[in-house]
Parts: C-alpha cells; sequence; structure tokens
C-alpha cells in the first residue's frame, strides 16, 4: 500500500490533497508545456538556419519566441522544480504529513492548469508576439495580436506560484518534526524557501503589472503611455522588479537539488552546510535590489547605474560560494557517477559558465556592447537551460525511485545525460561569439556572415532535443519495467529516504525524530548495521 | 577529403572561411571595451578551469574505486573565506572598470558634433545639422566626436553599432544620448537591438565612417539646401512662437538667445540645466516649466509637433547661442559649403536682445 495505490479513479486524483499526487500532476503538466515550448524552440532554430526569414513570416516567427519564451518561463521552469520535487519532498523531508495548506497546494496546481489552458487558447486562437517580457506601449498600442490572454496567462500562473511559495514557507515554519532545528534541514529546504520568499514578494508586482497593462490597452487609462503623461520606464522599472528575482525563483530550487546529489554520491557532508544555506539567502535578499540591470542602456541617471552594479556583483559572491562548496563537497569523498550526477556536475559547469557570462552583464560597460544580443540570449540559456533544465533532471533522476518504486535504466541515462551536456554546449556556446559579435536577439533575419555560427546552434539543438526526448521514452517505459528500488537505492540520509517506496499517503506512520544533522552518513551506517526498522 | 561530395566541400568551406570571432575595432571606445571584455573573459576562463579541475581532479582522486570510505569533514573558514574575498575583489575590478567606461560612453565631450536620430516602425531617420536627411544610413567623418540624441516615436528601440561597440535605446517621450568617435574609415552595420514588432529584423542599417574629405564631400552632394536650425526658424515663426519669445524687454515670453547651456530658475523655484531634453519638455508640456516671472501662458505643442519638428526648434534655439555658433563655426561649418551659411542668424555677443523678429 502506497500513495499511488491507495485510491484509484481519475477523481482521486483530481480532488487529491496529497502532496506527492499534486507533485505527480505537476510533473505531467509541466512535461507537456516543456515539450510545447521545446518544439517552439525547435521552429526557432530552423528558422535561423538561414540568414533570410523564409521558413516562417517575420510575424509568425516573433509570436513562436514570443510563446517559447512564455511558456518556458511561467509554465516550465517556475513551477518546475519546486511544485513537482518540492512538492513531493519538502513534507517527507521535514517529516511532516503533508503541506501545511493541502487545499491550497491542489488550487494552485488549477491554477496553473487554468493558465496553461489559457496560454493554449491564445496559441490556438493565433498567438502572441509580445515576447516574453510585454515591453509597453508595444503591447499596449501596437501589437493587435492576444496580448489580454497572454497577460492574464502569466496572472494566474503567478498566483499558483504564490500559493507554492505560501505552503513552502507555512510547512518550514510550522510542520517540521520534534528535532529538526533549522540547521538540521537539508539545504534543498533551505533553497526553497529562499525561493519562496522571492515567489511570494516578487509574483504580485508582476501581477500588478500586467493587470496595468491590460487596462492600458483596453482601457486607455496610460499609466505607461508618454503621450498622456505616463512613463513607459515604469513598466520596465515594474516588470523587472519581478522578473529578475524570478531568475533566482527559477534557479534556487535547482541549487537545492545539486546540494542533495553532490552530497549523496560523493558519500559526504556538504562542505560548509551554514554558508551555502545562508548563501540561498543572500541571493533572495540581494535579488531584490539589482532589477536596474537590465535597463542600464534605458536612458537611466548614470549614478544609480553604479548601485545597481555594485549589488549586482555583490549577488554573484553567493553563487561563487556555492559552486566552490559544492567542488569540495567532492574533496575527500567516495564519490560514484550515477545520472544524478552526471547532470549535476553538468550543471556546474555551465552555471559557472552562465554566473560568470552574467558579471560581463551586470559590469556597466560591457553591458552596453552585450546586452539585447544574443550574448544575453546565450547567458541565460546557460543559466536556465544549463542550470535550470540539468538540476530539474538530476532531481527527477534522483528522486524517480522514491516517487514511482521504480529504477531508471542507468546506462541509456547516463548516455542522455551526455548527449544533453554534448548538444547544450553546442547550442548554446556560439552563441556568445554572435553575440560579441553584435547579433541581435529576436531576429527573424541576420545578415549572412552570421550563418555559420548559427548552423552549429541548430545542430546543437537537434543533439539536446534527442537528449529530452530520451528520458521522457525511458522514464516512462520504467514506470512498468523499472526494477524495483527499493526504499533507499542511493543510501541517502534524507527522511525521504527512510520511509518506503513509494511512500504512504501521510508519508510516516508516526512522526519521526530527527536526533542527527543533515548529511550524517555516519548516522546511516550505524542506522544500517543496527538494522533498525525504518523511520516509515 | 576530396572524396567529399564537392557541394558539401564548397559548403564547408565557405562557412569556415567566413566565420568571424570578433568584430571590427571601429572607434576610439572599441579597444577599450574589447580590453574590459578581454579582462572579464581571462577571469572566466581562470574561474571555469579552476571548476572543472576540482571536478575532474577529486572525481578521479576520490571515485570510490580508489577511496572507499569518505571522511567527512564540516567546512573550513579559511577555504570558504578565500573563495568568496577572490570572485568579491575581481567582480569588484569589473564593477570600477566597467563604469569608467560606461561614463564614458554616455558623457559626450563639449565638442561633439550632434545628430538627432528618430526611431520609427521600422526604420531610423537622421537630422544632421546641415540639413541632410538620412534614413537607416549614416554617414559621419572619422575623427570627429559625434553625438546622438535619440528619440522614438512610437515604441522603443535600440540604436546599436557594434563595430563602434556603442548601444543606446530609443525612447518614445524622451531624449537619450550617446557618443562615439569612429577611427577607421568604413561601413558598419547598425541595428536595432530592442524588439520592435513586426520588421525588428528589417530596422537594420548602415553606419559610414568617411575620410575628412569624403564626408566633406557627401555634405555638399546630400544637402537638403537648408539647415536644421533654418527649418526650426521657420516653424518658429509658422507656429507663432515669435509672438512671445520676441526678445523684446517687454515679451511675454523669456527671450531664447543663449538659453541653450545656461541653468534657468523655474517659477517652482527648481533650477535646471537647459539642454536638449529640457527644451523638448518645455515645448511639449510647457505649463510644467515655467521661467521665473513669467505667466503660464504658453499652450502645449503634445501632439502638435513631429519629433523631426522638435528637433528642428532645438537647433535653431541652440543657434540663438553666441558661443553655440562659435563652435559650430570651428566644427561644422566649415565642412559645410559657404552658401549654406545663414544669412538669417543673429550676429553673435551683442546681438543676443532682439535677435528673433517678430
Amino acid at each position: 500500500m502506497n500513495y499511488l495505490s491507495k485510491e484509484n479513479g481519475i477523481l482521486s486524483w483530481l480532488l487529491t490533497g496529497d502532496h506527492k499526487r499534486i507533485a505527480i500532476l505537476y510533473l505531467v503538466s509541466i512535461t507537456f508545456f516543456f515539450f510545447i515550448g521545446g518544439a517552439l524552440a525547435g521552429l526557432i532554430r530552423l528558422e535561423l538556419l538561414t540568414p533570410q526569414s523564409d521558413l516562417m513570416a517575420a510575424d509568425t516567427y516573433n509570436k513562436v519566441f514570443s510563446m517559447h519564451g512564455l511558456i518556458m518561463v511561467f509554465l516550465f521552469l517556475v513551477p518546475s522544480v519546486p511544485a513537482t520535487i518540492g512538492n513531493f519532498c519538502i513534507p517527507l523531508m521535514v517529516g511532516a504529513k503533508d503541506l501545511a495548506l493541502p487545499k491550497i497546494n491542489l488550487l494552485s496546481w488549477y491554477l496553473y492548469v487554468a493558465g496553461g489552458v489559457l496560454m493554449l487558447y491564445t496559441m490556438i486562437t493565433g498567438g502572441v508576439d509580445t515576447g516574453w517580457t510585454f515591453t509597453t506601449p508595444l503591447s499596449t498600442h501596437y501589437l493587435n495580436t492576444h496580448v489580454i490572454s497572454a497577460g492574464m496567462t502569466v496572472f494566474i500562473a503567478g498566483f499558483s506560484s504564490i500559493f507554492t511559495g505560501l505552503n513552502f514557507i507555512v510547512t518550514v515554519h510550522k510542520m517540521r518534526a520534534p528535532g529538526m532545528t533549522w540547521f538540521r534541514l537539508p539545504l534543498f529546504v533551505w533553497s526553497h524557501y529562499a525561493a519562496s520568499i522571492l515567489m511570494i514578494l516578487g509574483t504580485p508586482v508582476l501581477a500588478i503589472t500586467l493587470v496595468l497593462v491590460v487596462l492600458e490597452r483596453v482601457a486607455g487609462i496610460g499609466v505607461f503611455d508618454p503621450a498622456k503623461g505616463g512613463d513607459p520606464i515604469l513598466f520596465q522599472h515594474l516588470f523587472w522588479f519581478y522578473s529578475h528575482p524570478a531568475v533566482y525563483i527559477m534557479i534556487l530550487p535547482g541549487m537545492g537539488v545539486i546540494s542533495e546529489v553532490v552530497s549523496t554520491f560523493a558519500r559526504k557532508r556538504v562542505f560548509g552546510y551554514t554558508a551555502v544555506a545562508f548563501s540561498s539567502v543572500a541571493i533572495a535578499v540581494f535579488s531584490f535590489f539589482v532589477w536596474e540591470h537590465h535597463m542600464f542602456i534605458m536612458g537611466v541617471s548614470n549614478y544609480s547605474t553604479l548601485v545597481f552594479s555594485l549589488l549586482t556583483m555583490l549577488v554573484a559572491v553567493p553563487s561563487a560560494i556555492k559552486i566552490f562548496n559544492w567542488s569540495f563537497t567532492l574533496y575527500q569523498g567516495s564519490i560514484t557517477f550515477e545520472t544524478p550526477m552526471l547532470y549535476t556536475f553538468g550543471f556546474m559547469g555551465l552555471f559557472t559558465i552562465g554566473g560568470l557570462t552574467g558579471v560581463f552583464l551586470g559590469a556597466t560597460g560591457s553591458d552596453i556592447h552585450l546586452t539585447e544580443t544574443y550574448f544575453i540570449v546565450a547567458h541565460f540559456h546557460f543559466v536556465m537551460v544549463g542550470g535550470m533544465l540539468m538540476a530539474f533532471l538530476s532531481g527527477i533522476h534522483f528522486w524517480w525511485p522514491k516517487m514511482t518504486g521504480r529504477m531508471y535504466p542507468e546506462k541509456i541515462s547516463q548516455l542522455a545525460a551526455l548527449i544533453t551536456f554534448i548538444g547544450f554546449n553546442l547550442t548554446f556556446f556560439p552563441q556568445f561569439i554572435l553575440g560579441m559579435l553584435g547579433m541581435p536577439r529576436r531576429y527573424a533575419a541576420y545578415p549572412p556572415e552570421f550563418q555559420t555560427l548559427n548552423v552549429f546552434s541548430t545542430a546543437g539543438a537537434t543533439v539536446l532535443g534527442v537528449g529530452y526526448l530520451l528520458p521522457l521514452l525511458y522514464l516512462t517505459w520504467s514506470l512498468k519495467y523499472g526494477e524495483i528500488a527499493g526504499d533507499n537505492p542511493w543510501q541517502a540520509t534524507g527522511l525521504e529516504w527512510q520511509v518506503q517506496s513509494p511512500p504512504l499517503t501521510e508519508n510516516f506512520p508516526e512522526i519521526p525524530i530527527m536526533d542527527h544533522e543533515a548529511y550524517d552518513y555516519e548516522w546511516l551506517e550505524r542506522k544500517n548495521a543496527k538494522e533498525v526498522p525504518s523511520v516509515g | 577529403m576530396s572524396h567529399i561530395s564537392p557541394v558539401l566541400w564548397q559548403f564547408l568551406r565557405h562557412w569556415l572561411s567566413s566565420f568571424p570571432l570578433w568584430p571590427p575595432q571601429a572607434s576610439t571606445i572599441a579597444p577599450q571595451m574589447d580590453a574590459l571584455i578581454f579582462f572579464l573573459i581571462l577571469i572566466s576562463l581562470v574561474g571555469l578551469t579552476l571548476v572543472i579541475l576540482l571536478i575532474v581532479g577529486f572525481s578521479i582522486r576520490y571515485r570510490k574505486e580508489r577511496h572507499p570510505v569518505a571522511v567527512q569533514i564540516e567546512g573550513s573558514i579559511l577555504l570558504e573565506s578565500t573563495w568568496t574575498i577572490i570572485p568579491l575583489g575581481l567582480f569588484l575590478i569589473a564593477f570600477v572598470w566597467g563604469s569608467l567606461i560606461y561614463f564614458r560612453v554616455y558623457t559626450p565631450p563639449a565638442n561633439a558634433m550632434n545628430i538627432y536620430v528618430v526611431g520609427k516602425q521600422w526604420m531610423w531617420k537622421a537630422e544632421h545639422p546641415g540639413g541632410q536627411h538620412e534614413i537607416d544610413a549614416l554617414h559621419i567623418p572619422v575623427g570627429r566626436p559625434i553625438q546622438l540624441t535619440l528619440i522614438s516615436q512610437d515604441v522603443f528601440h535600440s540604436f546599436s553599432i557594434p563595430a563602434f561597440r556603442v548601444k543606446r535605446e530609443a525612447i518614445p517621450g524622451r531624449y537619450t544620448s550617446v557618443w562615439f568617435q569612429a577611427t577607421r574609415v568604413g561601413t558598419y552595420h547598425l541595428f536595432c537591438t530592442q524588439y520592435c514588432g513586426t520588421n525588428h529584423s528589417a530596422m537594420i542599417g548602415e553606419i559610414v565612417a568617411m575620410s575628412p574629405d569624403d564626408y566633406k564631400k557627401w555634405v555638399e552632394t546630400s544637402t537638403s539646401g537648408h539647415s536644421l536650425a533654418q527649418d526650426g526658424e521657420r516653424l518658429f515663426a509658422s507656429l507663432s512662437c515669435n509672438a512671445c519669445h520676441s526678445g523684446r524687454a517687454d515679451a511675454r515670453g523669456p527671450d531664447l538667445a543663449n538659453v541653450f547651456g545656461s541653468t534657468l530658475m523655474l517659477s517652482t523655484g527648481d533650477r535646471v540645466h537647459v539642454d536638449e531634453a529640457y527644451l523638448r519638455e518645455a515645448i511639449l508640456s510647457p505649463s510644467e516649466h515655467i521661467t521665473q516671472g513669467y505667466a503660464p501662458i504658453m499652450p502645449t505643442y503634445q501632439g502638435q509637433i513631429s519629433e523631426d519638428g522638435v528637433f528642428a526648434l532645438i537647433e535653431y534655439i541652440k543657434s540663438l547661442n553666441s558661443n553655440y555658433r562659435v563652435d559650430q563655426t570651428l566644427t561644422t561649418t566649415t565642412l559645410l559649403p559657404e552658401s549654406e551659411g545663414s544669412p538669417q542668424r543673429p550676429a553673435p555677443a551683442t546681438a543676443g536682445k532682439g535677435a528673433v523678429k517678430p
């Protein structure tokens, strides 16, 4: 008996309050939107194979990249790790029977689905070509596409992420098991807690901003319209006030995955637990005060750029700390190289590149030349795809045995990780050079001398596509044919690994008592040696 | 290699031979920008190499077969401080260096020649002070600082010249500016880099950097017959601006001679520096920009003057400045044909008052 087999029937899923079932609902939904967004990315790369705008008209191209961005950011990246793995693991990790607010959790999934359906409606009825950034006055006065429904998609999906964040914060504060002090929490929980703060403080600003965009479009209120005394720069401030922290909403949960995986496969506690935990909090705090670095060339005061550039440099430091702490977690470890670890190594390398190229853009001088070009496209894809998606895949493989009770096939998934890594680099590395050469982003057509690098990039995207399809296939296959995983296949220390796989609906037969540090492998050995019955 | 299909071979040769890795350096700022970017590439390579060495080295040394039992380590304040402080120091160098270049790019020198640029869906229109108009092209002399005053007529655009390493957003409703000094004769890409709707990727053009002699020839052959200031003067009269801004002692509006570049006291008590952006605001929404001692009687011209018209008016007001005229004489007019000198222009200095005839 477990959470999957306890009840059957579609209603038992659609009306469930179980965080684990909601996590699975989320996993299926975000996978669906990931492949839609991925198909759109494929179209973008196909169009850019040749310098002319020949595969599709410029308008169509604009719609394709806009919807690629909207779907990937709001319907995949933001909910990816927190709503699936976070939803599944956080109650288990803190030793609780469920999240604090199970009905709100289900509501958050319904809001996500409502947002998703609205996005599909937007796509089917003709699309939207605002870019994911909704820049005014383009979005309010100059486009005749489905700006309102696209804006409402983001508005609604935003509430789903606010509810997820709220649930995590309440759960971490109120539902920890006896003995589970803050500094015994797995780092996964710390990073989700930091991301949750960003979700509940940042997302409402975006929601209000999009409401203003819609009102301006429908009623012509003129908050952002210079002809009516409004200020289009105000929109930029409001939009990036959310959308910069949003980057960390996306990446922080991924960093949580990396901490768990590195520790487990090095069989060592995370090097400098406190530094890694506080660096998550530092990122959350600093990230609210760097938004103007998206606007350095927009005619903001030269002196204000000094403040925002300096703060941007400061927010880079906690990420550097994390990378080095993870690297040194390997020191004196006993390392094995299962798939989650391979994806984690991929994350560490690619996120390092993504982070360091962020310094190019945070320094105001070089930002002038590099912003709005393919350099910035490459930079955020290194962070979001090279970083976040690698972390997501690492986490999915890592917790797959816990979620499903089955092992994925190891050899083919190691191959998929390698293919993903090679495809990713081939796709996005040439884009750094294109950006240095000055190729602007969001161009359907480009000067012919940029073709060679674009051909490399498109070739890489093809390889990357294979890398993403493989896990879809073998993970689905493993649901039925995978080996039975057992409770703790990785010999990991987290509480979620001490219960049965898949877990009971109520997670723990009785609430566990936490009597050791996180990542205490000696405790695990003692426990195994004594063959103490599992906590679950 | 000869057994490769000839077509494919040709493709490969074509691609691999026409495969730029670095943009041309064609402005004074470009080498400075590239030095910063090289520094950033260097610290990135060092950082990345270090991370890769750590991962690969530890993975080999401490893989399970060689190191079956992990040694638990809490952390190390010394090591962790090291990798906090060194990156922080490097990032702070990037911050200072970046800011120095940023201020240089966005602080035009006083002797720069000003060219006005309007962005609109989907073209760039440049207005030279000598009266030359250009669309999707900009002809400039090498060796002279050029300032661009940019505005958009509709949505955000961004004026980008990769070969010069400069870029500035053109924003509806306000001026932005950027400057550069070309160092190499040539034709370079002009891109709109801010997504602006359907034909965003067609909003491209050419920057033609010419030797001073060629530039002089171009100025002569592409003149529209009257300077931008003369256009402005005509507009000034046709909008009846001169009824109030007559320059006489009893005029209802302030005298505009020598106003450009001065510091004004407003009726609100604020002091403002009069630049292009201020003049634009004062023309389009005058009620918020009343000079102290004058009644708020000027009507708004919002929506009645095109952005090009505002440029012409500003250029005209600038031409009423004795200093500006001297600068222009020193820098611009020598390049203009003699016949282009404006006969209508007031004499410098003493003729400031009463210069504008009703």
